[in-house]
């Protein structure tokens, strides 16, 4: 399993602004090794984020996103003491989940 | 979680990229705003976002033009977030950086702009 992911969820103005920092390599497929091999693609294809269970976001991502991404992204109504979960899956079929509390 | 669309991820253009989402050729729009450095130091962490004030937009897409594939991120608004998203990208060498808003009617609008790179981000 990856590392856990780092969730901060302020609230603001009626609003809550959501930022994510993932641990995850995000290897293109193009870089190669040492030896001169290709080094396969491993990155995160599909991000999704809930707000009291309910999905407010979906989002694909390629391999050009960085290294250990990062996300922002405003969640209109929550306010504190909502529940915001994010979710991530990568191209071997990993997945991990998140969740934060709007303070 | 919708399925991976890996066709849009192999594009190697705008104009691919935009087909793959059946979108039409996208215009300039003040509508839209694309948040990138003017220089980016280290290719391998260019932070970008896409922002939009125009209705009814179903994805919002950063793209960078030079990269071996240009679609960097798709992002499918709700009623629930603002129409605005901030991330990191890799960049391989100076490039258009390209902010797209598609609406429900497979209209795109964009705003670009170049960012200079002075270290590559593919490890080469």
């Amino acid at each position: 399993m990856s590392d856990p992911m780092r969730i901060r969820a302020q609230s603001q103005g009626g609003n809550a602004v959501v930022r994510v920092l993932m641990s995850h390599e995000m290897e293109t497929g193009l870089r190669k090794d040492a030896a001169g091999k290709t080094v396969p693609a491993w990155h995160i294809t599909e991000v999704t984020a809930m707000h009291n269970g309910k999905q407010v976001l979906a989002a694909e991502w390629g391999p050009a996103v960085a290294k250990n991404p990062f996300l922002q992204f405003t969640v209109k109504g929550a306010k504190a003491g909502d529940k915001i979960a994010i979710s991530w899956k990568d191209n071997k079929g990993d997945t991990r989940t998140d969740e934060a509390v709007v303070t | 979680l919708a399925a991976w669309n890996g066709h849009a991820f192999e594009a190697k253009s705008v104009a691919d990229v935009m087909k793959a989402f059946g979108a039409g050729a996208p215009a300039a729009s003040n509508d839209v705003t694309l948040t990138a450095p003017d220089i980016a130091e280290n290719g391998a962490v260019v932070p970008m976002g896409v922002a939009t004030t125009l209705p009814n937009v179903k994805h919002m897409l950063i793209l960078v033009e030079k990269n071996p594939s240009t679609l960097v991120a798709k992002f499918d608004t709700s009623d629930a977030v603002e129409p605005n998203f901030l991330t990191r990208a890799k960049m391989g060498q100076s490039s258009d950086v390209y902010a797209v808003a598609i609406t429900n009617d497979g209209k795109a609008f964009f705003a670009k702009k170049e960012v200079k790179v002075t270290l590559g981000g593919c490890g080469g």
